[in-house]
């Protein structure tokens, strides 16, 4: 019990850094900045895994160790405990003046002493001369229940991280998801899943609208609405996605996460020609959506990129330069720069596509577009010709959550039957040499309420 | 607003009486501190039906359940503090309490109006559920029943302190023993753990509707689980263990401490997604 006990500090004392950190988790983007400002911490740090602390070796010890003693002390005592379901109470001890709780009685006897037991539920044991009785079997009961659901709780946990599935995909209105590892951003397998184990369905994104307090830009609401077809090319159903109602296919659900804008362009070569047209994903930088991004042109000779900042509602200061002011559409600006040169796609390195990579890049241009504005420059144009909302899909599978929150709501049931029963024994004896009783009592944790109990007993038995 | 006010003034009138309570104390004028006490206590019911009313008006005014920002947070959180010592002085007689009580929860509302006010504004989209008044509420009222536990306990470690240098001050005299104190701390820890629990699992209810996953050790879910753990080992170290006393008033103390950080320095310098301060 003490081991237990000490590895449950331990274990509250080894959460603490993962707070104060950024864990990779969590803020992937948090920890490459720490790395840059302190390089040589961050290595160390690294070594003791302080910004993965909740998938270390030692958080995992901790809390393996934990539940080894948890259930080495849990079982045996619910074997024990589930033995003494139909036993009797123990034997009256000798010396009963050595309770807390102890009276002489001159008058009074055992039958009347067990007429009391029986009316107020006491488990009994009558003997020749004497009587034990007991009461709060549901304190141990409650407790066993507590703790035995929190390894259910853990039991859940690891079978969702071992046969569970999470992944992002953002995805522009008007177009289709179709849940397959490629559409995926970014897609993570548990241990013991596989792609292949994906249910077939695809999410159409119809509509979108987000909507802002006027005052402080602050988002009130948002509302997806999608097509959905399980498995994929059966009919399409309407739904709408909520921030706090997910979509769900089975152990699978879907979550709308994220929200942003793609600018719609066109590119054109110098002959006229389109040679890209299509929405761009721009990822938002603050809370009223002033959007970055990256327009890739590989298919013009030399081939053309464009560093882009989509503004909502334009303005712009000295201090900032261009901004948004609000976090809808209401005077759109794209702003971009133009490059010319070899945008690295071939060498085969993977490249971020909100990111262009300048080094074998030379600038053209600059400019400010109004909405359906052209502007040409020397290898040709690019028109801004609208924008479409694009909205972040999180997508996970937890096939334990289910046990793990069956544990929970046992967990609570019997913390509430543990700490809510009082658990105490009371032995009434017949005196050997004069006439009379002797009645004592023990409180289990010393909780009070026995004094009453003992005094309503010494009452009935004196008439 | 203004029931605010009032309620804060009638804190501050409480305060008064409260301090008049303990000098009559000392000159052992038995017929007059039965009065002032008296008084004190009306103030202390009058403040929180006035508080009560205070938080309504503000969940009238933002049209929605008023545990949005912090400034909510702290105007409930005073309101349930106020609210379990009630409790407890019905229950257990501890009028001895309302100094410190009063004087807590005059701070907190204080920099409630001053640092933390925000005009009442709508909710963010993830926090539009019904499981905000479930969490939230579950989580104040725990809240302040822990950090009524944590003034007992501090209490018990202030007169253990005099105790052991020789006999308590004349002020301290009226006060409870020792061992009725400790218990006192046991009993409201463990009528409140339960609620707590409750708080943490609703709280990872909502977050599996909301954010897609039950538990991420966010850092306000990493602190809430320390001080689970603190609270579950001070219940294991007073009832299995057999901790009484000074050890296990300091293990309170520390666990109170646990969620008056996770309050103060998650809400407003952490990061993370439960970043609701407002401020």
């Amino acid at each position: 019990m003490r081991t237990a006990l000490i590895l449950l500090l331990l274990l509250g004392l080894a959460a603490i850094p993962g707070s104060l950190f950024p864990q990779r988790s969590q803020n992937p983007l948090k920890v490459a900045d720490y790395f840059k400002s302190n390089p040589g911490t961050a290595k160390f740090l690294d070594q003791l895994n302080i910004f993965d602390v909740y998938s270390s070796p030692w958080f995992s010890s901790i809390y393996i160790l934990l539940f080894i003693s948890l259930i080495g002390c849990v079982l045996p005592r619910s074997f024990e405990h589930l033995k003494g379901i139909g036993a009797k109470p123990p034997l009256t001890p000798k010396n009963l003046d050595r309770m807390e709780l102890h009276a002489k009685l001159e008058t009074g006897t055992l039958d009347q002493a067990e007429v009391w037991f029986k009316k107020h539920h006491f488990r009994i044991r009558r003997d020749a001369n004497s009587i034990s009785a007991e009461k709060g079997f549901m304190r141990e009961t409650g407790n066993l229940i507590f703790h035995l659901s929190l390894i259910l709780i853990l039991i859940g946990v690891a079978f969702g991280s071992l046969f569970g599935m999470k992944g992002d995909a953002i995805i522009n209105v008007g177009d289709r998801f179709i849940n397959i590892p490629t559409s995926y951003d970014v897609i993570s397998f548990g241990k013991l899943e596989s792609e292949r184990t994906l249910s077939p369905f695809s999410i159409t994104a119809t509509d979108f609208k987000a909507t802002y307090d006027l005052k402080t830009g602050a988002p009130s609401d948002y509302k997806l609405t999608v097509n959905i077809a399980d498995p994929v090319g059966s009919k399409e159903i309407s739904r709408v996605v909520r921030v706090n109602s997910p979509l769900t296919f089975g152990s699978t659900k879907v979550y709308l996460q994220a929200n942003g804008y793609s600018p719609l362009v066109t590119v054109r070569d110098k002959q006229g020609e389109i040679k890209f047209q299509g929405a761009v994903i721009f990822l938002p930088q603050d809370g009223n959506l002033t959007s970055t991004g990256a327009i890739k042109v590989p298919d013009m000779k030399p081939q053309v990129g464009f560093i882009g900042s989509f503004v909502p509602t334009f303005a712009r200061n000295s201090e900032r330069g261009a901004f948004s002011t609000y976090p809808e559409v209401l005077d759109p600006r794209l702003l971009i720069s133009i490059w010319t040169g070899d945008i690295g796609l071939d060498s085969g390195n993977p490249q971020s596509v909100y990111r262009l990579d300048t080094s074998a890049m030379k600038r053209i241009g600059l400019k400010t577009l109004k909405l359906n504005e052209t502007y040409d420059f020397s290898e040709g144009s690019i028109t801004f010709e609208g924008w479409t909302p694009w909205v972040n899909l999180q997508i996970v599978k937890d096939p334990g959550k289910m046990y793990a929150l069956f544990g929970a709501i046992l967990a609570i049931l019997g913390l509430l039957m543990s700490l809510f029963t009082r658990s105490r024994r009371i032995w009434v004896k017949e005196l050997n040499k004069e006439s009379g009783v002797e009645v004592a009592g023990l409180a289990k944790n010393s909780t009070p309420g026995l004094e009453s109990e003992i005094a309503s007993l010494v009452k009935e038995m004196r008439g | 607003m203004v029931l605010f006010t009032v309620a804060f003034i009638a804190h501050a009138v409480e305060v008064a009486f409260s301090v008049r309570n303990l000098d009559d104390k000392t000159k052992f004028d038995f017929t007059r501190t039965k009065r002032s006490g008296d008084l004190g206590t009306v103030m202390m019911v009058l403040a929180f039906l006035f508080l009560f009313a205070a938080v309504i008006f503000r969940g009238i005014s933002a049209h929605r359940v008023p545990w949005g920002n912090m400034y909510e947070f702290s105007i409930t959180g005073a309101l349930a503090f106020t609210g379990a010592y009630i409790f407890a002085l019905w229950k257990y007689k501890i009028r001895w309490l309302g100094l410190p009580v009063a004087i807590a929860v005059l701070l907190t509302l204080g920099t409630a109006i001053t640092i933390l006010y925000r005009p009442s504004a709508p909710l963010v989209p993830a926090l539009k559920s019904t499981w905000l008044a479930i969490h939230v509420s579950a989580a104040i009222i725990s809240g302040g029943v822990f950090l009524l536990a944590n003034c007992v306990a501090a209490t018990y470690l202030i007169l253990d302190r005099y105790e052991s240098n020789g006999a308590r001050p004349t002020w301290a005299l009226k006060l409870p023993t020792l061992e009725v104190l400790d218990q006192l701390t046991y009993r409201l820890v463990a009528f409140v753990f339960p609620l707590w629990t409750f708080a943490v699992i609703a709280g990872a209810i909502w977050a599996e509707s909301a954010w897609g996953r039950y538990w991420g050790w966010d850092p306000k879910e990493t602190w809430a689980f320390i001080t689970w753990v603190a609270y579950a080992a001070y219940l294991h170290a007073r009832v299995t263990v057999g901790w009484r006393g000074r050890k296990a008033a300091w293990l309170c103390l520390f666990a109170g401490s646990t969620f008056l950080f996770n309050y103060v320095y998650v809400n407003i310098w952490g990061t993370g997604r439960h970043t609701y301060s407002g401020l």
